[in-house]
Protein backbone atom coordinates (compact mmCIF):
# COMPACT_ATOMS: atom_id res chain seq x y z
CA UNK A 1 0.00 0.00 0.00
CA UNK A 2 2.72 2.43 0.99
CA UNK A 3 4.68 1.46 -2.06
CA UNK A 4 1.71 2.17 -4.29
CA UNK A 5 1.33 5.59 -2.70
CA UNK A 6 5.00 6.30 -3.31
CA UNK A 7 4.63 5.21 -6.90
CA UNK A 8 1.61 7.42 -7.54
CA UNK A 9 3.28 10.46 -6.00
CA UNK A 10 6.46 9.81 -7.94
CA UNK A 11 4.59 9.59 -11.22
CA UNK A 12 2.58 12.73 -10.45
CA UNK A 13 5.77 14.66 -9.82
CA UNK A 14 7.23 13.24 -13.00
CA UNK A 15 4.21 14.48 -14.94
CA UNK A 16 4.61 17.95 -13.42
CA UNK A 17 8.23 17.93 -14.46
CA UNK A 18 7.51 16.79 -17.98
CA UNK A 19 4.59 19.19 -18.38
CA UNK A 20 6.81 22.24 -18.63
CA UNK A 21 8.95 20.65 -21.32
CA UNK A 22 5.83 19.46 -23.12
CA UNK A 23 4.30 22.93 -23.20
CA UNK A 24 7.52 24.54 -24.37
CA UNK A 25 7.73 22.01 -27.16
CA UNK A 26 4.12 22.64 -28.16
CA UNK A 27 4.59 26.39 -28.19
CA UNK A 28 7.76 26.09 -30.18
CA UNK A 29 6.16 23.75 -32.72
CA UNK A 30 3.20 26.05 -33.19
CA UNK A 31 5.51 29.02 -33.60
CA UNK A 32 7.58 27.15 -36.16
CA UNK A 33 4.55 25.92 -38.10
CA UNK A 34 3.00 29.36 -38.41
CA UNK A 35 6.26 31.27 -38.81
CA UNK A 36 7.90 29.05 -41.38
CA UNK A 37 4.86 29.26 -43.65
CA UNK A 38 6.01 32.79 -44.47
CA UNK A 39 9.14 31.52 -46.13
CA UNK A 40 7.09 29.86 -48.87
CA UNK A 41 6.52 33.31 -50.32
CA UNK A 42 9.29 35.47 -48.84
CA UNK A 43 12.94 34.43 -48.77
CA UNK A 44 14.49 34.26 -45.27
CA UNK A 45 17.29 36.56 -46.40
CA UNK A 46 14.87 39.22 -47.58
CA UNK A 47 12.91 38.85 -44.37
CA UNK A 48 15.90 39.26 -42.06
CA UNK A 49 17.79 41.92 -44.02
CA UNK A 50 15.02 43.72 -45.84
CA UNK A 51 15.19 47.39 -45.03
CA UNK A 52 11.51 48.22 -45.06
CA UNK A 53 8.61 46.97 -43.03
CA UNK A 54 5.35 47.89 -44.82
CA UNK A 55 3.14 44.92 -44.04
CA UNK A 56 -0.09 46.27 -45.45
CA UNK A 57 1.12 47.98 -48.57
CA UNK A 58 0.50 46.24 -51.89
CA UNK A 59 2.67 44.24 -52.38
CA UNK A 60 3.63 43.91 -48.70
CA UNK A 61 7.28 44.55 -47.80
CA UNK A 62 8.30 42.38 -44.92
CA UNK A 63 11.91 43.26 -44.02
CA UNK A 64 12.57 43.24 -40.30
CA UNK A 65 16.07 44.75 -40.27
CA UNK A 66 14.74 48.04 -38.83
CA UNK A 67 12.98 46.12 -36.07
CA UNK A 68 16.06 44.04 -35.23
CA UNK A 69 18.21 47.18 -35.12
CA UNK A 70 15.58 48.88 -32.98
CA UNK A 71 15.58 46.05 -30.46
CA UNK A 72 19.37 45.92 -30.49
CA UNK A 73 19.78 49.64 -29.99
CA UNK A 74 17.34 49.78 -27.08
CA UNK A 75 18.87 46.69 -25.48
CA UNK A 76 22.46 47.85 -25.78
CA UNK A 77 21.53 51.24 -24.39
CA UNK A 78 19.71 49.67 -21.48
CA UNK A 79 22.64 47.32 -20.81
CA UNK A 80 25.15 50.17 -20.81
CA UNK A 81 23.05 52.02 -18.27
CA UNK A 82 21.90 49.19 -16.05
CA UNK A 83 24.96 46.92 -15.78
CA UNK A 84 27.39 49.34 -14.08
CA UNK A 85 24.69 50.79 -11.82
CA UNK A 86 23.25 47.37 -11.03
CA UNK A 87 26.56 45.71 -10.25
CA UNK A 88 27.72 48.75 -8.27
CA UNK A 89 24.52 48.66 -6.27
CA UNK A 90 24.96 44.93 -5.63
CA UNK A 91 28.52 45.52 -4.38
CA UNK A 92 27.31 48.29 -2.10
CA UNK A 93 24.52 46.16 -0.66
CA UNK A 94 26.56 43.00 -0.26
CA UNK A 95 29.79 44.48 1.02
CA UNK A 96 29.65 48.06 2.15
CA UNK A 97 26.23 49.14 3.35
CA UNK A 98 25.48 49.05 7.09
CA UNK A 99 22.66 46.69 8.02
CA UNK A 100 19.92 49.31 8.16
CA UNK A 101 20.66 50.87 4.78
CA UNK A 102 21.04 47.40 3.33
CA UNK A 103 17.52 46.41 4.37
CA UNK A 104 16.05 49.66 3.07
CA UNK A 105 17.82 49.33 -0.27
CA UNK A 106 16.77 45.73 -0.73
CA UNK A 107 13.15 46.60 -0.01
CA UNK A 108 13.39 49.49 -2.46
CA UNK A 109 14.75 47.27 -5.20
CA UNK A 110 12.05 44.69 -4.65
CA UNK A 111 9.52 47.46 -4.93
CA UNK A 112 11.07 48.57 -8.21
CA UNK A 113 10.70 45.02 -9.50
CA UNK A 114 7.06 45.01 -8.47
CA UNK A 115 6.07 48.00 -10.62
CA UNK A 116 4.10 46.72 -13.63
CA UNK A 117 5.84 47.56 -16.87
CA UNK A 118 2.84 49.40 -18.24
CA UNK A 119 2.98 51.75 -15.26
CA UNK A 120 6.68 52.34 -15.82
CA UNK A 121 5.94 52.99 -19.48
CA UNK A 122 3.25 55.45 -18.67
CA UNK A 123 5.38 57.28 -16.10
CA UNK A 124 8.19 57.38 -18.64
CA UNK A 125 5.84 58.81 -21.21
CA UNK A 126 4.82 61.79 -19.10
CA UNK A 127 8.16 62.49 -17.39
CA UNK A 128 11.13 61.05 -19.24
CA UNK A 129 9.93 61.64 -22.80
CA UNK A 130 9.46 65.44 -22.44
CA UNK A 131 12.79 65.60 -20.59
CA UNK A 132 14.67 63.84 -23.39
CA UNK A 133 12.92 66.09 -25.88
CA UNK A 134 14.02 69.33 -24.22
CA UNK A 135 17.51 68.20 -23.23
CA UNK A 136 18.46 67.11 -26.73
CA UNK A 137 16.28 69.64 -28.61
CA UNK A 138 14.44 66.93 -30.51
CA UNK A 139 11.17 67.13 -32.40
CA UNK A 140 9.96 64.20 -30.28
CA UNK A 141 11.14 62.58 -27.07
CA UNK A 142 9.85 59.18 -28.11
CA UNK A 143 13.29 57.76 -28.88
CA UNK A 144 15.44 54.68 -28.40
CA UNK A 145 17.23 56.51 -25.60
CA UNK A 146 14.02 56.95 -23.63
CA UNK A 147 13.30 53.26 -24.09
CA UNK A 148 16.81 52.35 -22.95
CA UNK A 149 16.56 54.39 -19.80
CA UNK A 150 13.16 52.98 -18.91
CA UNK A 151 14.24 49.42 -19.62
CA UNK A 152 17.37 49.94 -17.55
CA UNK A 153 15.06 50.50 -14.60
CA UNK A 154 13.39 47.19 -15.32
CA UNK A 155 16.62 45.23 -15.71
CA UNK A 156 18.16 46.71 -12.57
CA UNK A 157 16.22 44.74 -9.93
CA UNK A 158 17.10 41.46 -11.64
CA UNK A 159 20.77 42.38 -11.95
CA UNK A 160 21.05 43.73 -8.42
CA UNK A 161 19.36 40.88 -6.62
CA UNK A 162 21.12 38.07 -8.47
CA UNK A 163 24.53 39.76 -8.43
CA UNK A 164 24.12 40.48 -4.73
CA UNK A 165 23.31 36.82 -4.13
CA UNK A 166 26.42 35.82 -6.04
CA UNK A 167 28.61 38.16 -4.01
CA UNK A 168 27.02 37.04 -0.78
CA UNK A 169 27.69 33.40 -1.52
CA UNK A 170 31.43 33.92 -2.05
CA UNK A 171 32.97 31.93 0.82
CA UNK A 172 33.89 34.13 3.78
CA UNK A 173 37.33 32.52 3.81
CA UNK A 174 38.20 34.14 0.45
CA UNK A 175 37.52 37.55 1.85
CA UNK A 176 39.38 36.88 5.09
CA UNK A 177 42.29 35.43 3.16
CA UNK A 178 42.66 38.59 1.13
CA UNK A 179 42.21 40.89 4.12
CA UNK A 180 44.75 38.86 6.12
CA UNK A 181 47.32 39.59 3.42
CA UNK A 182 46.80 43.26 4.11
CA UNK A 183 44.50 44.03 1.19
CA UNK A 184 42.27 47.05 1.53
CA UNK A 185 38.52 46.60 1.41
CA UNK A 186 38.36 47.76 -2.19
CA UNK A 187 41.28 45.55 -3.28
CA UNK A 188 39.48 42.63 -1.69
CA UNK A 189 36.26 43.43 -3.53
CA UNK A 190 37.92 44.10 -6.86
CA UNK A 191 40.50 41.32 -6.94
CA UNK A 192 38.86 38.56 -4.94
CA UNK A 193 35.12 39.02 -4.47
CA UNK A 194 34.24 40.08 -8.02
CA UNK A 195 36.30 37.40 -9.79
CA UNK A 196 34.96 34.75 -7.41
CA UNK A 197 31.40 35.87 -8.06
CA UNK A 198 31.90 36.54 -11.76
CA UNK A 199 29.84 33.62 -13.01
CA UNK A 200 26.88 34.66 -10.88
CA UNK A 201 27.26 38.28 -11.92
CA UNK A 202 27.37 37.26 -15.55
CA UNK A 203 24.19 35.27 -15.08
CA UNK A 204 22.63 38.33 -13.47
CA UNK A 205 23.59 40.48 -16.44
CA UNK A 206 22.28 37.92 -18.93
CA UNK A 207 18.96 37.60 -17.16
CA UNK A 208 18.71 41.38 -17.03
CA UNK A 209 19.33 41.61 -20.76
CA UNK A 210 16.86 38.81 -21.35
CA UNK A 211 14.24 40.80 -19.54
CA UNK A 212 15.02 43.87 -21.65
CA UNK A 213 14.78 42.05 -24.98
CA UNK A 214 11.48 40.45 -24.08
CA UNK A 215 9.92 43.60 -22.67
CA UNK A 216 7.03 44.86 -24.76
CA UNK A 217 4.63 47.24 -23.12
CA UNK A 218 6.95 49.98 -21.93
CA UNK A 219 9.01 50.10 -25.12
CA UNK A 220 5.88 50.24 -27.20
CA UNK A 221 4.73 53.27 -25.25
CA UNK A 222 7.91 55.33 -25.34
CA UNK A 223 10.12 54.43 -28.27
CA UNK A 224 8.00 56.14 -30.90
CA UNK A 225 7.15 53.03 -32.91
CA UNK A 226 8.72 54.07 -36.17
CA UNK A 227 9.74 51.02 -38.15
CA UNK A 228 12.65 52.69 -39.90
CA UNK A 229 16.36 52.02 -39.61
CA UNK A 230 17.48 54.31 -36.77
CA UNK A 231 20.46 56.56 -37.46
CA UNK A 232 21.12 57.39 -33.83
CA UNK A 233 19.99 56.52 -30.34
CA UNK A 234 18.00 59.76 -30.38
CA UNK A 235 15.74 58.54 -33.20
CA UNK A 236 12.41 56.80 -32.72
CA UNK A 237 12.58 53.04 -33.17
CA UNK A 238 10.29 50.06 -33.08
CA UNK A 239 11.32 46.82 -31.46
CA UNK A 240 10.50 43.25 -32.46
CA UNK A 241 8.26 42.75 -29.47
CA UNK A 242 6.35 45.98 -29.94
CA UNK A 243 5.69 45.10 -33.56
CA UNK A 244 4.03 41.83 -32.66
CA UNK A 245 2.01 43.39 -29.88
CA UNK A 246 0.84 46.31 -31.98
CA UNK A 247 0.02 44.48 -35.18
CA UNK A 248 -1.19 41.03 -34.17
CA UNK A 249 -4.67 42.31 -33.47
CA UNK A 250 -5.17 43.74 -36.92
CA UNK A 251 -3.36 41.16 -39.03
CA UNK A 252 -5.70 38.99 -41.07
CA UNK A 253 -5.39 35.38 -39.91
CA UNK A 254 -3.63 33.36 -42.60
CA UNK A 255 -2.22 36.39 -44.41
CA UNK A 256 1.44 36.97 -45.16
CA UNK A 257 1.48 39.68 -42.50
CA UNK A 258 0.14 37.23 -39.92
CA UNK A 259 2.82 34.66 -40.71
CA UNK A 260 5.49 37.34 -40.69
CA UNK A 261 4.58 38.25 -37.11
CA UNK A 262 5.02 34.61 -36.14
CA UNK A 263 8.36 34.58 -37.91
CA UNK A 264 9.37 37.58 -35.77
CA UNK A 265 8.43 35.44 -32.81
CA UNK A 266 10.89 32.81 -34.01
CA UNK A 267 13.61 35.44 -34.33
CA UNK A 268 12.95 36.60 -30.76
CA UNK A 269 12.99 33.02 -29.57
CA UNK A 270 16.33 32.42 -31.25
CA UNK A 271 17.80 35.59 -29.75
CA UNK A 272 16.79 34.74 -26.17
CA UNK A 273 17.91 31.18 -26.69
CA UNK A 274 21.30 32.42 -27.91
CA UNK A 275 21.65 34.67 -24.85
CA UNK A 276 20.90 31.81 -22.49
CA UNK A 277 23.30 29.47 -24.25
CA UNK A 278 26.10 32.05 -24.16
CA UNK A 279 25.53 32.60 -20.46
CA UNK A 280 25.57 28.84 -19.91
CA UNK A 281 28.77 28.38 -21.87
CA UNK A 282 30.39 31.12 -19.87
CA UNK A 283 29.25 29.63 -16.58
CA UNK A 284 30.62 26.20 -17.43
CA UNK A 285 33.88 27.64 -18.64
CA UNK A 286 34.35 29.37 -15.30
CA UNK A 287 33.59 26.21 -13.39
CA UNK A 288 36.33 24.32 -15.19
CA UNK B 1 62.05 41.27 22.94
CA UNK B 2 58.31 41.43 23.49
CA UNK B 3 56.37 41.31 20.24
CA UNK B 4 52.79 41.37 21.47
CA UNK B 5 51.78 42.74 24.84
CA UNK B 6 48.18 41.89 25.75
CA UNK B 7 46.54 43.37 28.85
CA UNK B 8 43.09 42.63 30.29
CA UNK B 9 41.66 41.64 26.95
CA UNK B 10 37.92 40.96 26.92
CA UNK B 11 35.98 40.16 23.78
CA UNK B 12 32.25 39.87 23.27
CA UNK B 13 30.27 38.79 20.24
CA UNK B 14 26.82 40.15 20.99
CA UNK B 15 25.90 38.63 24.37
CA UNK B 16 28.64 35.97 24.25
CA UNK B 17 31.69 36.71 26.36
CA UNK B 18 34.29 34.98 24.18
CA UNK B 19 37.53 36.02 25.91
CA UNK B 20 37.81 36.90 29.57
CA UNK B 21 40.56 39.03 31.11
CA UNK B 22 43.39 37.62 29.03
CA UNK B 23 46.85 39.05 29.69
CA UNK B 24 50.04 37.73 28.20
CA UNK B 25 53.19 38.57 26.32
CA UNK B 26 54.35 36.99 23.11
CA UNK B 27 58.10 37.00 22.61
CA UNK B 28 59.77 37.72 19.31
CA UNK B 29 61.05 34.65 17.45
CA UNK B 30 59.19 32.15 19.53
CA UNK B 31 56.55 29.65 18.56
CA UNK B 32 53.64 30.09 20.91
CA UNK B 33 51.19 27.20 20.69
CA UNK B 34 47.64 27.87 21.73
CA UNK B 35 45.61 24.81 22.68
CA UNK B 36 42.16 24.22 24.13
CA UNK B 37 38.87 22.56 23.24
CA UNK B 38 36.48 24.12 20.74
CA UNK B 39 34.73 27.25 21.96
CA UNK B 40 37.63 27.96 24.28
CA UNK B 41 38.36 31.28 22.57
CA UNK B 42 41.69 30.33 21.03
CA UNK B 43 40.73 31.26 17.48
CA UNK B 44 39.12 34.48 18.71
CA UNK B 45 42.38 35.25 20.45
CA UNK B 46 44.36 34.61 17.27
CA UNK B 47 42.04 36.70 15.11
CA UNK B 48 42.40 39.54 17.61
CA UNK B 49 46.08 39.86 16.76
CA UNK B 50 45.41 40.92 13.15
CA UNK B 51 42.00 42.41 13.89
CA UNK B 52 40.06 39.98 11.75
CA UNK B 53 37.44 39.92 14.51
CA UNK B 54 36.52 43.45 13.46
CA UNK B 55 34.69 41.96 10.48
CA UNK B 56 32.01 40.64 12.81
CA UNK B 57 29.40 43.34 13.34
CA UNK B 58 28.66 42.24 16.92
CA UNK B 59 32.31 42.40 18.00
CA UNK B 60 33.14 44.43 21.12
CA UNK B 61 36.32 44.48 23.15
CA UNK B 62 38.04 46.02 26.12
CA UNK B 63 41.67 45.97 27.14
CA UNK B 64 44.79 46.67 25.13
CA UNK B 65 46.77 44.74 22.55
CA UNK B 66 50.14 46.25 21.73
CA UNK B 67 52.42 45.30 18.87
CA UNK B 68 55.94 46.46 19.73
CA UNK B 69 54.60 48.88 22.32
CA UNK B 70 52.05 50.42 19.99
CA UNK B 71 48.31 49.85 20.46
CA UNK B 72 47.10 47.92 17.40
CA UNK B 73 44.02 50.13 17.28
CA UNK B 74 46.33 52.95 16.28
CA UNK B 75 48.01 50.98 13.52
CA UNK B 76 46.48 51.19 10.09
CA UNK B 77 44.54 47.92 9.61
CA UNK B 78 46.10 47.06 6.26
CA UNK B 79 49.58 47.71 7.59
CA UNK B 80 48.88 45.64 10.70
CA UNK B 81 47.71 42.73 8.58
CA UNK B 82 50.77 43.03 6.40
CA UNK B 83 52.98 42.87 9.48
CA UNK B 84 50.92 40.12 11.08
CA UNK B 85 50.22 37.49 8.43
CA UNK B 86 47.82 34.62 8.78
CA UNK B 87 47.59 31.05 7.48
CA UNK B 88 44.13 29.51 7.63
CA UNK B 89 42.89 26.05 8.49
CA UNK B 90 42.00 25.07 4.95
CA UNK B 91 44.53 25.76 2.23
CA UNK B 92 42.95 28.46 0.17
CA UNK B 93 44.85 28.94 -3.06
CA UNK B 94 43.39 31.44 -5.47
CA UNK B 95 42.40 30.20 -8.92
CA UNK B 96 45.73 31.39 -10.33
CA UNK B 97 49.10 29.89 -11.15
CA UNK B 98 51.54 28.92 -8.40
CA UNK B 99 53.64 31.99 -9.18
CA UNK B 100 50.72 34.40 -9.19
CA UNK B 101 49.43 33.03 -5.93
CA UNK B 102 52.65 33.94 -4.17
CA UNK B 103 53.04 37.22 -6.04
CA UNK B 104 49.46 38.17 -5.27
CA UNK B 105 49.96 39.93 -1.96
CA UNK B 106 53.18 41.56 -3.13
CA UNK B 107 51.45 43.07 -6.12
CA UNK B 108 48.66 44.30 -3.90
CA UNK B 109 51.08 46.30 -1.81
CA UNK B 110 52.34 48.29 -4.76
CA UNK B 111 53.74 47.56 -8.18
CA UNK B 112 57.10 45.84 -8.26
CA UNK B 113 59.45 45.14 -11.14
CA UNK B 114 59.45 41.65 -12.60
CA UNK B 115 62.87 40.92 -11.16
CA UNK B 116 61.92 41.86 -7.61
CA UNK B 117 58.73 39.86 -7.93
CA UNK B 118 60.56 36.77 -9.16
CA UNK B 119 63.14 36.99 -6.41
CA UNK B 120 60.50 37.46 -3.75
CA UNK B 121 58.46 34.50 -5.01
CA UNK B 122 61.50 32.23 -5.11
CA UNK B 123 62.66 33.30 -1.67
CA UNK B 124 59.22 32.81 -0.13
CA UNK B 125 58.77 29.40 -1.70
CA UNK B 126 62.17 28.37 -0.38
CA UNK B 127 61.30 29.57 3.11
CA UNK B 128 58.08 27.57 2.97
CA UNK B 129 60.04 24.49 1.83
CA UNK B 130 58.10 24.24 -1.37
CA UNK B 131 60.57 25.57 -3.94
CA UNK B 132 62.16 22.24 -4.83
CA UNK B 133 58.76 20.67 -5.45
CA UNK B 134 57.28 23.41 -7.59
CA UNK B 135 60.17 25.23 -9.24
CA UNK B 136 59.39 23.60 -12.59
CA UNK B 137 55.66 24.11 -12.39
CA UNK B 138 55.36 27.74 -11.38
CA UNK B 139 52.94 28.40 -14.21
CA UNK B 140 50.62 25.53 -13.42
CA UNK B 141 47.36 26.11 -11.62
CA UNK B 142 47.72 26.07 -7.86
CA UNK B 143 44.84 23.61 -7.66
CA UNK B 144 47.04 20.93 -9.17
CA UNK B 145 49.22 20.86 -6.05
CA UNK B 146 48.51 18.37 -3.27
CA UNK B 147 46.80 19.52 -0.07
CA UNK B 148 50.06 19.80 1.85
CA UNK B 149 51.71 21.67 -1.01
CA UNK B 150 48.75 24.03 -1.20
CA UNK B 151 49.06 24.79 2.48
CA UNK B 152 52.78 25.52 2.11
CA UNK B 153 51.89 27.66 -0.90
CA UNK B 154 49.60 29.66 1.37
CA UNK B 155 52.45 30.00 3.85
CA UNK B 156 54.70 31.24 1.04
CA UNK B 157 52.00 33.71 0.01
CA UNK B 158 51.91 35.06 3.54
CA UNK B 159 55.73 35.23 3.73
CA UNK B 160 55.93 37.10 0.44
CA UNK B 161 54.46 40.26 1.92
CA UNK B 162 57.28 40.20 4.52
CA UNK B 163 55.41 39.95 7.80
CA UNK B 164 56.95 39.97 11.27
CA UNK B 165 54.44 37.67 12.88
CA UNK B 166 52.65 34.69 11.35
CA UNK B 167 49.42 33.41 12.81
CA UNK B 168 48.59 29.79 12.08
CA UNK B 169 44.96 28.81 12.56
CA UNK B 170 44.96 25.01 12.78
CA UNK B 171 47.13 24.83 9.67
CA UNK B 172 47.29 21.03 9.55
CA UNK B 173 43.71 20.13 10.33
CA UNK B 174 43.07 19.00 6.78
CA UNK B 175 46.43 17.38 6.09
CA UNK B 176 47.83 13.87 6.24
CA UNK B 177 50.68 13.08 8.70
CA UNK B 178 53.47 13.43 6.13
CA UNK B 179 52.26 16.80 4.87
CA UNK B 180 51.77 17.83 8.49
CA UNK B 181 55.38 16.97 9.26
CA UNK B 182 56.55 19.11 6.34
CA UNK B 183 54.48 22.09 7.47
CA UNK B 184 55.81 21.67 11.01
CA UNK B 185 59.40 21.56 9.72
CA UNK B 186 58.76 24.77 7.86
CA UNK B 187 57.34 26.39 10.99
CA UNK B 188 60.30 25.47 13.19
CA UNK B 189 62.74 26.93 10.70
CA UNK B 190 60.64 30.04 10.18
CA UNK B 191 60.90 31.10 13.81
CA UNK B 192 64.46 32.30 13.31
CA UNK B 193 63.03 35.13 11.29
CA UNK B 194 59.44 35.40 12.40
CA UNK B 195 57.31 35.23 15.50
CA UNK B 196 54.79 32.43 15.25
CA UNK B 197 51.48 31.93 17.00
CA UNK B 198 50.01 28.51 16.35
CA UNK B 199 46.45 27.60 17.23
CA UNK B 200 46.01 23.87 17.08
CA UNK B 201 43.55 21.17 18.05
CA UNK B 202 46.36 18.68 17.93
CA UNK B 203 47.94 18.62 21.39
CA UNK B 204 50.88 16.59 20.16
CA UNK B 205 51.62 19.16 17.51
CA UNK B 206 51.81 21.84 20.20
CA UNK B 207 54.25 19.63 22.10
CA UNK B 208 56.37 19.08 18.99
CA UNK B 209 56.81 22.61 17.73
CA UNK B 210 55.90 25.07 20.50
CA UNK B 211 58.48 26.91 22.61
CA UNK B 212 55.72 27.93 24.96
CA UNK B 213 52.16 26.72 25.15
CA UNK B 214 49.02 28.54 26.26
CA UNK B 215 45.96 26.61 27.38
CA UNK B 216 42.56 28.26 26.92
CA UNK B 217 39.31 27.03 28.40
CA UNK B 218 35.93 28.72 28.24
CA UNK B 219 37.44 32.02 27.13
CA UNK B 220 39.99 32.13 29.92
CA UNK B 221 43.73 31.72 29.71
CA UNK B 222 44.27 28.91 32.20
CA UNK B 223 47.97 28.42 31.92
CA UNK B 224 50.93 29.67 29.90
CA UNK B 225 54.37 28.22 30.31
CA UNK B 226 57.31 26.54 28.59
CA UNK B 227 56.01 23.69 26.47
CA UNK B 228 58.05 21.10 28.38
CA UNK B 229 56.60 22.27 31.62
CA UNK B 230 53.00 22.32 30.39
CA UNK B 231 53.33 18.79 29.16
CA UNK B 232 55.26 17.32 32.07
CA UNK B 233 54.25 19.30 35.13
CA UNK B 234 51.21 21.49 34.48
CA UNK B 235 50.19 23.70 37.40
CA UNK B 236 46.47 23.49 36.77
CA UNK B 237 44.40 20.33 37.01
CA UNK B 238 42.36 21.30 33.99
CA UNK B 239 45.46 21.65 31.81
CA UNK B 240 46.56 18.23 32.93
CA UNK B 241 43.15 16.77 32.11
CA UNK B 242 43.09 18.29 28.66
CA UNK B 243 46.53 17.22 27.52
CA UNK B 244 45.90 13.73 28.80
CA UNK B 245 42.80 13.65 26.64
CA UNK B 246 40.32 13.44 29.50
CA UNK B 247 38.07 16.06 27.90
CA UNK B 248 37.95 18.35 24.88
Amino acid sequence: MRKLKELIIEKLILICGLASIFFVALIFLFLLKEGLTLFKTVSPFKFLFGKSWYPISEPAQLGILPLILGSLLVTIGAAIISIPIGVGCAIYIAEIAPLKIKETLKAGIELLAAIPSVVLGFIGMVTLVPLVKTVFHLPTGLTALSGSIMLAFMAMPTIVSIAEDALYSVPKTYKEGALALGATHWQTIWRVMLPAASSGILAAVMLGIGRVIGETMAVMMITGNAAVIPNSILAPVRTLTATIAAEMGEAVVGSEHYFALFAIGIVLFVISFAINVTADLFLHKRQQ
Amino acid sequence: MVKFDIKDLNIWFGPVHALKQVSMEIQANEILSVIGPSNSGKTTFLRMLNRLNDLNQNFRMSGVVKLERKDIKNIDTELLRKRVGMVFALPLPLPLSVFDNVAYGVRMHGRKTKKILQDRVEESLKEAYLWEEVKDRLNESAFKLSGGQQQRLCIARTLAVEPEVILFDEPCSGLDPISTAKVEDAMVKLKQKYTIVLVTNNVKQAARVGDRTAFFLGGELIELDKTDKIFTAPQDKRTDGYIRGKFG
